[in-house]
Order: C-alpha cells, then structure tokens, then sequence
C-alpha cells in the first residue's frame, strides 16, 4: 500500500525544503480542492505539505500600496474583514461565491488561484484588479501577473518547488470599484458555466477613465479582455459601450461544449454578465460618490 | 363495502414532535454506514469500464496476494437465476433479471455494473485490491438510445427477450421489451368531434432519485450459517427476500435489520450491495460492511426512466374533451424494470373522457436498469398530458382551472385502467386551487403561470404490527417499514387515537425482520394505510383485551365495561351518558371502582391474565387514489434562459391528514423533487455510455435557495374504504410539478420548449428561435 508523507512547516524556509527535489509533492492550504480531488482519484501524491503554518501565507496587509492578501488566507477572514470588502468589493463577493460557509472557513484565493480551474471565480477577479503573485522558490522570489499564473486547466506557471506566498491587488485610485457576476444554473453550491469581473474608474463627469475586464470559465483560463475594456473607457457606460464590451467579451472567449453549457451559450452568457458587472461596478462608485 | 368514517379526532389531525426527531437532528441517529463490527472487512465492487461487453476472464490472484485481502466473488458465486418471478420488489422482475445487477454474469450490460467484489481489512486496501482483479473482455457494440435501439440491426442487449404485448408473438428477439395498447371508446370519432386538437411530443429525461444516503450495509454470518444483515433500506422483508433468492442462503437463515434511511423515494426498493456483502461474509468468516460512493450510487443504482411521449387531445369548443390519445416511449436500461404500465394506464387518468387510447412500449439499451422513483411513471406521462390540457385550454380560451373542472372525473366514473372511481378529490382540490390567492397574483413581464393536476394509484399491500403495554401503562408499537417519510409519528398518532391515549405515552419502532410480522416494503404511499391498519386492528384489539381485564377485576360482565377516553370504565347502574359526563366534570375522578386508567390496568396486568400485548396484519384492500394540483410561477431570464420559481402552490387530497405538517413535507418535497426534474436534473451518458456528470455537483438537484416557501393546501374528502378516512399522501406530489413548471416557463419566454430539463442553455436556444421565428412573421 502507498504511503502518504505530510509536512507541517513553520517558515518558508522549511517549507521551501520540504518540496526541494519533490515532484510527488502538493501544496496543501485549506484542501476544498485537493482533498476532494484525492478522494476521487484525481491526484495521488506521495507527500502533502501544509502550508498553513507559514506566518507569511496567513497574512493581511492592507496599506497605502493595496492589500497584500497571504496565500492560504480562508475565504471567510477575507469576507469578515472591514475594510477589503469596501475597496474591492467585486473581488470578496467573488471569493465569497466559493463554495459553502463551511467551505468558506478553509478555502483561500491562493488556492482558488492555483487549482487553476478555467471557472474559478476569485481569478477574474483579482485580474480585473491588476494583482500580481508573489512566488517563492529555491533561487528566491519572482512575482506573476495573475492572468499569467494560470498555463491552462489544472495548471500554473509554478515548479514544483516553488510556493504562491502572497496576492498583492494595488489600491484603486478614487471613484473606482469592481463586481463580479458568474453565470450559474442555480443560486449557489455551483461552478461558473461562465464569469465576468470588471474594474472602473470614472471621473466626476462620470466618464470611464480606467477599466479593466476579465472573463472566466470560457477558455481554458481567466482571460484579460483589453477590447472589452477600451470599449468602456472614454464613454459614460452608454449602451453603445456596453454594447460593444459586451460582444468583445463574447469575441475573446473560447469555451467548450461540456455538462455545463455550449459554447454558443457560453460566449453569449458571457458578454451579458460584462455588460452587468460593468452595471455594478458603475452604481457602486456611484453610491459611494 | 360501506363503514362508518370516523370525523372527530382527538390525536389524528394534530402535529406532535416527532419521535425521530431529536436523534436525527443531533446526529445520534443510526444509517447504514454506522454499525462497526469487531473484525468487520470492507468491501469493494469491481465494475465494468465498458458499457456491453463479454467476461471473458476474472483473475484474483494479484489482490489475493495482498496482506489483509480476504475473500473475493463474482457471479460465479451465486446460484444461475432462472426464469423465476421475484416476488416482493417494487417492480415486478424475473430473479435473472436482477441476479446480474448484483454480479455480471458472462456479459456486462451497461458500465459500472458489478463484476466482482474483494472483501479487505480496511476501506483503503480494499479499493487498492479491487483496482488490482483483473477482468478480461471482449467489448461488444453498445446502443444508447431508444429510437437506434429499436432499428433492426441495433445491437440486442439480450438475445432472449421477444416483444411482449404484440400478437402473434414475435420470433426474433428485440430490444423493444414491450408495446402494448389500452382503449376505450373511439378515438378517431372522438378526433373528428372536436373543434381543437393539440398534438405534440414531450421528453423527460432519465434522471435518479436523488436521495441523500448511499446503499450501505453490513452483513455477518455465523457457524450455524445464520446470516444478520444490517442495511439501509425501504424493505427489510423485501432485503430478506431477495438476498435468499440472490445469493440461494434459506430465507430462514437470514435475518435483516433496517437503519434509519436517509431517503428512498423508490430507489431502496431493491438491494445492490447486501447480497454482495452477504456472500463476502460467508466466504470470509467476518463481517463485511460495503457503502456505496456517490459515484456509484449515480452510476449503477436504480436511475428513472425517461420518457418521450406524444399526445394527441382534442376538445369542443364549450371544453368539453372528445378524445386523448397518448403514446409513450421508455427507455428501462439494461433489464425490462421500467414502469411503462403506470405511465401508460394513468397519463390521463384526471380527466372523464369517453374516447381514449394509450400506447406503452418499453426498450432495452446499454444503461443502467431503471428502478422506481416515486409515483413511478406517472410523473413522465402526466407532465405530456397536463402540457397538452393546458395548450388546449388556452387555444379555447378557458381559463385551465376551468377547463379540468369542466373534464375532472368524479365518484362513477371510470378510468382506461377500468376500475370505477369511488369518492375522490379531484374537484375539490380543483376549487381550492382555483380560490388560492396565489392564482390571483399579478404577473409582470417575462413571468409566466402553470397549472398541473395529477393522479396517483396509491398501494395497500401487507403488513403486520405488534403492541406491547409495558408495566407503567405507556406502549411500544412496532411494525417493519422503514420510515421514510414520518412514518412512526403516525404509527404512535393511530394507536394514540384508537386507544384514547396520550401519544407521547406511545412509543413506535422499526424492527428486525425476526421481531414482527411480514410487512411489504415501504412504497407505493401505502405505510400509513395499510401498516397503520395494522395498528389500528393491533390497538383494536388491545382496546377489547382492556376491557376484559378490567371486567376480571371489577368482577362485572365484560358488557358492563366501555373504553373511554384511554380508561375503561364501568357503567353498571348508570347510563354511560352519564358517566361520561362525570368523567368531564371531574366527579368520578379516578375512582378505581368506577375507572381504571392504562396505567393502572397494565400495573395489574399479571393478577389479570399476564403481560398486555396484540399483534395483526392485514392485506389492506382499502387503498384509493389520491388527486394533487399545482400552481407554478416563473420569471425568466430572457439574457440568459435562467429560471427563477417566484410562487409555487400544492393543493393535495390527502383523505385524512393524520399529521398534517409530514403530509405538507411531502407535498412540498415531491414539488421540489419535480422542480429539479423539470428545470436542470438529467443523465449525461457520453458515447460510450459512461455517465458524465455522476455527482451533485453536475447532477443539479435544487438547493434551498433557489426556492420559495412552497404553499400547501390540504384538501380532505375521505377515504370511503378507511375507518379514518386516510389515503396515501407520499408519491401524488411529484406527478404535478413537471407540467406546472413547463407550462408557466413556456408562457414567460414565449416558447414552446417541451425538452426536459429546461436547462438556461436550451431555454435561450428556445427564446432566440422564438424571437427569430416572430421577427419573420
């Protein structure tokens, strides 16, 4: 019978040395995915390290750059904290979507991020919010945009002896605000048949002066949609713009037909959940302007 | 047959705590999973990969190489099954249609079916073992679906199965199992007299049951071949039965135990695992326990036929309907299992119509067998009736509470299945439908309203009951039928009202298959009537016992005695009018020459003749159908094809309410059952035959939220045939809800989608075509 070896450590330096040499070897966070995955025979690993001892994945830091978000932080400190919800309310209602409450208390956006699911919903997210990763292996740190993380389903750009440490999302600059919608057959305990992030900023005329667009569970992964946002910038979110993000969403997606939806539905779900977000994001800046 | 329905109740109609409760919500509760034994091995099932192929070879040897493999099966280890009627399951099947469900024998017919089984020291080794059997096949062609199925050069999934139904019988085997035909009246006639006719074809999906707790159990033999199952499931009788026939052990060696269920709805009606365990319990000396996985529960066990059907309906313009005509098509997996009769002789059984004709032909293909889900069959054909009555209504321009009422059938008439109905409650829950507030509720844009009506038989069958009276007055009830839908709250309820006792003083029980008489398995909605007759006979009989003892101690002829009010009491020298009227009033209090208490009688029981008991069966033949109507309204989203369930209404006649809060459970539960069928529940077979979505992450069933609170009315006409006037209330709820759904979801996006399930991706295909087909007009 195989053994399964786990590891606890307590620094990143050990952690870093239990993965050295180890291509048999998961990261463990909060485990909604991994555990499950092991159960149905997805994944067998030899060795599972935990990384929820290592003081630098468990930790907030919210200041004048942004947050910089630990990897393992569970999704519920995240939705309880008092201040991530108002600056970035798009990417906690996100992370926020993951599973149950239950599921809350160990799920992470680092885990959510590495996973790598084309569907996961924390990832568009934190890319319409510009967030890099932070990445620690055996020659020291290098950090990742996140919509370059993900390499395709079920994989990332990590070696097997590196570790994602720390999310940073930069703080928005003012009249700003994001939203996430996913498209679900029900009205929770479900996976994305498609999602959309969106970032504004709008000026005083309420003229759109940044955005950012990402769209999720419609290629194999997050993808950034820089013709959806240009769309929006320059204009009032009229419905010409809308429009035409709407259908540059629609026109970079790249689904599949599978249990969970087609792809003509996928694309045109998918520009319907832009023009929304898009919406949101909008009468949040306005509500707090 | 006539008898006096009793009106007034002192327990029955009210809503005690029930007796399960506080075990389940604590978790204390006992299922199938829970027995640990000392010494206990875990089995594992070793299933096919492919969906029809020959065993051509099954080889051990590695995974009985392993330390702590003990013991292994195939089909090589159950007696060949003949031709043999296996009396006592759900659906009626022959022993060799359902010995190769619980091991292959030569060909698998469908993937995941069981192949063969090791029996390991821990869960984990077993499942290594299992991987480890290695299992030679010759991989034949697969049909998957009905139509291709059908075709001549399909490939047969048996050779030995000839067409029932048609005459002459047919000479060359087919995988159409059966086709057969019911008529009354002339349905062409009936055709060329109305004024408008609908025509049209509805699919419902194969779906499953659905029910939260997998198939576990654990079986143990001892030296003297005694075999003791312990398992989850609807029929411990039924488990008994079936294993002895399964596995060839005498029945009389088998005893079997039911743990609590966590849900049936049909699906536990018949065993997997239990004569699995069985026969690795023999082999092995120990006791083994198999619980099955979501994945396999999905794969292998009792999913529910789908159903494509056409109907053709025709009425005048005044609603008067001249004919309905029906033609349903089945798909029964791998073995003839479908309910195909049901579905065929009660798709129209609401409506009083003099010309009719149903046709019901059943097909073999390489998917798993199908089993009953409750009400079987009767949800597919209604939800194609029901969508027609109301396209009808509508073309006529009656409004479709109006136009069943106009069509409902009453007292005398009689139905195509040919037995007359006696006093029903069709029209009533009709008018209490009709007079909810709900169906005056306004509708906005994009929300649309259905309306269902339904019918369902309804079983009565055997069963026995045994009441004990312990020293102190308080009772046990014991039956043998798992309770699966609060069951034992009306066990206590019946005997509480026949005895005129206080129900927290019964106390009621499951018990083993040695410990009462032959109960048939809980289904067909016939627990509260036929078990609780039982009981009620049992309490009857008791309540007779009372009498004599406390005429034994009074020393008064047994006619000076009468029960009142859970005492007996003596009314020699004055009318029993008066005495009563002394008990109210308190006079007599408790008087032990005039009065003698439960407690007091059972406290003497052993002066007067011994211990209180009485046991009794029956072969209740007082079963009567039960009506349900629903109201259904949507919003749809017109961008995305979601649908949102804004109010949803269950109006049932229950005959009589015993509880009226596990009656309301059941109506909203078969609601919710029908909602997910009809909005995202389905079988996603890949072309090979393997299941895709074999979990509920993918197999939607609805959550909690994606509901309102489902109102309920229960309507109350009862039961001619039941002393209490009771009807089975389980199964009708989940006959309505198809067609409430796809009628109100019809009506908000302005399609014609009769597809299930109304899945977002096919309800926005439907509302683009729509939209296109009127920009063209």
């Amino acid at each position: 019978m195989p053994l399964l070896q786990y590891e606890a450590p307590t620094s990143l330096a050990q952690a870093r040395q239990a993965l050295a040499g180890r291509s048999d070897a998961k990261i463990l966070a909060g485990g909604t995915d991994l555990l499950v995955q092991m159960r149905l025979g997805l994944r067998d690993p030899a060795l599972v390290v935990d990384i929820k001892h290592v003081p630098e994945l468990m930790e907030i830091t919210l200041g004048e750059q942004g947050l910089r978000l630990g990897a393992a932080v569970p999704g519920a400190v995240v939705t309880d904290h008092p201040e991530i919800g108002q600056l970035y309310p798009g990417f906690v209602e996100a992370l926020g979507l993951i599973g149950s409450s239950q599921i809350q208390g160990r799920c992470s956006a680092g885990g959510n991020l590495c996973n790598a699911s084309p569907a996961a919903d924390c990832v568009p997210a934190l890319i319409a919010n510009r967030a890099t990763c932070n990445i620690m292996g055996p020659d020291g740190e290098r950090t990742v945009a996140v919509e370059a993380f993900n390499t395709g389903p079920a994989s990332n750009c990590l070696a097997a002896d590196e570790i994602l440490v720390s999310i940073d999302l930069p703080r928005p600059g003012p009249r700003s605000s994001d939203a996430y919608l996913r498209f679900i057959p029900r009205t929770e305990m479900d996976i994305a048949v498609a999602g959309a992030a969106v970032a504004l900023s709008l000026d005083e005329a309420g003229v759109c002066i940044d955005a950012r667009v990402a769209i999720g569970a419609v290629a194999p992964t997050a993808l950034l949609v820089p013709a959806a946002a240009d769309a929006l910038i320059g204009g009032t979110l009229d419905e010409d713009s809308l429009n035409r993000a709407s259908a540059a969403a629609s026109e970079a997606a790249a689904p599949i037909t599978d249990k969970r939806g087609t792809v003509e539905y996928r694309k045109k779900v998918v520009g319907v959940l832009v023009r929304r977000a898009a919406g949101v994001a909008k009468a949040r800046i306005e509500a707090t302007s | 047959m006539s008898i006096n329905i009793q009106t007034d109740f002192k327990t029955v109609g009210t809503r005690p705590i029930r007796p399960d409760g506080p075990d389940k919500v604590t978790g204390r509760a006992k299922y199938g999973a829970d027995l640990n034994l000392s010494g206990m091995l875990y089995g594992h099932i070793v299933r096919s990969p492919h969906a029809h192929a020959v065993i051509k070879s099954i080889d051990f040897s590695a995974a009985l190489a392993m330390p702590g493999v003990v013991a292994t099966m195939s089909a090589e280890d159950l007696p060949e099954p003949g031709d043999r009627i296996l009396p006592g399951a759900e659906i009626e099947m022959k022993l060799k249609d359902i010995s190769p469900i619980i091991m292959a024998r030569g060909k698998v017919l469908f993937h995941s079916q069981a192949v063969a089984a090791v029996a390991a020291t821990s869960e984990s080794l077993a499942a290594e073992a299992a991987k480890r059997v290695v299992v030679e096949y010759e991989v034949l062609p697969h049909v998957l679906d009905v139509h291709a199925a059908m075709a001549d050069d399909a490939p047969l999934v048996h050779d030995d199965v000839f067409t029932q139904g048609i005459d002459p019988a047919p000479t060359r085997p087919s995988n159409l199992s059966a086709d057969f035909e019911m008529a009354k009246g002339d349905i062409e006639a009936g055709f060329a007299e109305a004024d408008l006719v609908i025509e049209r074809t509805y699919n419902v999906p194969m779906c499953h049951q659905g029910y939260i707790e997998p198939h576990a159990c654990v079986a143990r033999s001892d030296e003297n071949g005694k075999i003791e199952i312990w398992c989850c499931t609807q029929g411990p009788f039924m488990v008994r039965n079936m294993t002895a026939e399964i596995t060839g052990i005498d029945l009389g060696k088998i005893k079997v135990t039911a743990s609590e269920i966590g849900g049936g709805f049909g699906g536990k009606t018949t065993v997997y695992v239990e004569p699995v365990a069985t026969i690795l319990a023999c082999k092995s000396g120990r006791p083994v326990k198999i619980v099955m996985s979501r994945d396999e529960v999905f794969r292998a066990s009792g999913p529910v036929s789908s159903a494509e059907t056409q109907v053709k309906i025709g009425a005048k313009k005044d609603g008067t309907l001249t004919a309905i005509k029906t033609d349903i098509l089945m798909d029964s997996g791998a073995f003839s299992s479908s309910p195909i009769l049901p579905a065929t002789m009660f798709a129209a059984a609401c409506y009083r119509c003099d010309n009719m004709h149903s046709r019901g032909r059943e097909v073999l293909t390489n998917k798993p067998k199908a089993w009953a889900y409750r009400a079987p069959g009767a949800p597919q054909s209604i939800m194609a009736v029901e969508c027609a009555v109301n396209e009808l209504a509508q073309g006529l321009g009656i409004d479709p509470i109006d136009f069943r009422l106009l069509n409902a059938v009453e007292e005398g008439d009689v139905p195509l299945f040919g037995v007359p109905f006696q006093s029903i409650g069709l029209k009533q829950s009709l008018e209490a439908a009709k007079n909810h507030p709900n169906y005056q509720a306004a509708l906005e844009q994009n929300q649309g309203r259905g309306v269902a009506a339904a019918f369902w038989i309804n079983a009565g069958l055997q069963s026995s009951a045994t009441i004990h009276v312990a020293e102190d007055g308080s009772l046990n009830v014991l039956t043998g039928n798992p309770d699966i839908g609060g069951s034992r709250a009306s066990m206590a309820m019946l005997a509480a009202e026949v005895l005129g006792i206080p129900v927290e003083t019964v106390r009621p029980s499951v018990v083993d298959t040695d410990s009462v008489g032959y109960c048939d398995t809980t289904g067909g909605s016939r627990t509260t009537l036929a078990t609780g007759s039982a009981v009620m006979k049992a309490a009857g009989m008791l309540r007779e016992e009372l009498k004599h003892r406390a005429a034994a101690i009074w020393n008064v002829d047994i006619k000076e005695v009468e029960w009142y009010d859970g005492m007996a009491v003596v009314h020699s020298g004055i009318g029993i009018d008066e005495l009563r009227d002394e008990l109210r009033a308190g006079t007599a209090g408790r008087n032990p020459e005039k009065v003698l208490t439960m407690a007091e009688l059972a406290a003497q029981a052993g002066a007067t003749g011994g211990p209180l008991t009485a046991s009794a069966s029956v072969h209740a033949h007082s079963a009567q159908p039960s009506f349900a109507v629903n109201i259904c309204d949507v919003q749809v989203d017109r961008d995305t094809g979601k649908v949102d369930i804004l109010r949803y209404t269950c109006v049932q006649d229950a005959g009589k309410a015993v509880h009226p809060a596990y009656v309301e459970g059941q109506m909203q539960g078969g609601a919710v059952q029908g909602i997910g069928w009809a909005l995202n529940e389905e079988y996603l077979f890949n072309d090979q035959g393997v299941l895709e979505n074999a979990g509920f992450l993918d197999y939607r069933i609805p959550v909690a939220s994606d509901l309102p609170m489902i109102d309920t009315v229960i309507v109350e006409v009862p039961n001619p045939l039941h002393p209490f006037g009771v009807r089975g209330v389980g199964e009708v709820p989940i006959c309505p809800p198809m067609p409430a759904v796809a009628t109100a979801v019809n009506r908000a996006a302005g399609t014609q989608l009769y597809d299930l399930p109304l899945s977002p991706p096919k309800l926005l295909a439907a509302i683009e075509g729509a939209g296109a087909d009127n920009e063209a007009a």
